[in-house]
């Protein structure tokens, strides 16, 4: 008997998004959008080694619309990364799995932790770029 | 290897519509996946139009009424019909869960979907194969294994405290729910046990009369078959047992940091 092809059901396709799907997704995205971030430190501090020139090639960068738009995304991952690092960081303590609850009584509290990881990182990015904002224009002052 | 689309021969096409005859008073049109081994055909999804009045309450009662009036070629597996054999875990309105005990009331308005268990090879329609995650349960040997002779005159006991212990781990129905609602699950379900088995697992592991823990957190301890587990915690949110298999992974997690001492 030789055998059947079997076909794979429908998965992400199919399956209903809740926010600790996001949350996992994110946190693998985040990850790698840091390690490309990673290069860019570097760049930075290559530039600041090598001498005025290079830092003005790499300070223009970041002043542009492009560069300006990756840091804010990139100062966004490092903070979800660390709000749901701490939240792996609890889970690792046996915290937050919520309570086994038999009848589906209530909405588990993975679901609220969730939004406020995600919340938390968008006012912690939100108040970086405002106390820079604040310094810069105060220091130009 | 994590691979997000569908194969070629498992992408689902449009199938055929059933409509419901004249009269009908309560119609609810069911989207429902098919795939049939006999012929060369991609799986495709049939709308079927039920006529509600006229059916039980439960998305179980909806697939035995088309199966018994509208198309006798639907496939699924069912015995129990109230959530105590698992057969007809299923995917029901983009979460897995037993078609006897979801209600078709709950479904979220308009066509109710019902596909096989996620990422999972068909057998045919809302059949699964199953025999990996069998096997995997295997592996685990569920079973009391012991070190000591047996009491000579009765048998292993135990405490009130420890069999609450068990309580939430014996439960489980091995419907296959959570490991098939796992995104860990479906990228490495070859190496990774997956939150069915692993709440097996604990639940040997944290039985008073089991002598063998060491050895079943040796067998464990493997960055796939444990270490898979990312917390998504999309296993406990559908558990239809309301069972909490995340739960159960963290605390075998917890186990092999505690044993590795200070």
């Amino acid at each position: 008997m030789s055998p059947i092809a079997r076909p794979i059901s429908p998965h992400l396709e199919i399956y209903r998004w809740r926010v600790n799907m996001w949350q996992s997704v994110l946190h693998r995205l985040t990850g790698l959008f840091l390690c490309l971030g990673a290069l860019l430190l570097a760049w930075g501090l290559i530039a600041v080694a090598t001498g005025a020139d290079a830092w003005g090639i790499f300070s223009a960068f970041c002043a542009s619309g492009l560069g300006f738009v990756l840091q804010i995304g990139w100062s966004w991952a490092l903070l979800f990364h660390l709000c749901n690092g701490i939240q792996h960081l609890f889970r690792d303590t046996g915290m937050g799995y919520d309570a086994a609850q038999r009848d589906h009584s209530h909405t588990p509290s993975y679901f609220a932790t969730g939004w406020i990881v995600i919340a938390a990182s968008l006012v912690l990015t939100a108040l970086v770029w405002i106390t820079l904002f604040a310094r810069a224009s105060g220091g130009a002052a | 290897m994590a691979e997000f689309t569908l194969p070629k021969n498992s992408k689902v096409r449009k199938g055929k519509k059933f409509p419901a005859k004249t009269g009908a008073k309560n119609v609810r049109t069911f989207r429902i996946y098919r795939w049939n081994p006999d012929d060369a055909e991609n799986p495709r999804v049939d709308e079927y139009e039920v006529d509600l009045a006229a059916c039980g309450p439960m998305v179980l009662d909806a697939l035995i009424k088309i199966k018994n009036e509208i198309d006798s070629t639907l496939t699924f597996r069912r015995s129990c019909r109230e959530g105590i054999c698992g057969s007809c875990a299923m995917n029901i309105d983009g979460g897995n869960t037993l078609a006897c005990t979801k209600a078709i009331e709950d479904c979220d308005a308009g066509d109710v979907k019902i596909y096989p268990l996620p990422h999972m090879p068909v057998v045919k329609d809302l059949v699964p194969d199953m025999t990996h995650f069998y096997a995997q349960h295997a592996s685990i040997k569920p079973w009391i294994r012991t070190q000591s002779a047996p009491p000579p005159d009765s048998e292993r006991l135990q405490s009130v405290e420890d069999r609450k212990k068990l309580d939430g781990l014996y439960e489980c129905i091995l419907c296959a729910c959570c490991s098939t609602a796992c995104p860990s699950y479906w990228w490495n379900s070859d190496k990774y046990l997956g939150p069915a088995i692993l709440l097996q697992a604990y639940r040997w592991i944290a039985d008073s009369r089991d002598e063998d823990t060491g050895a079943r957190l040796d067998e464990l301890e493997d960055p796939f078959k444990l270490y898979r587990c990312h917390t998504i915690m999309n296993c406990t949110n559908t558990c239809p047992k309301g069972l909490n298999p995340a739960k159960a992974i963290g605390e075998i997690k917890k186990l092999m940091v505690e044993r590795k001492g200070t």
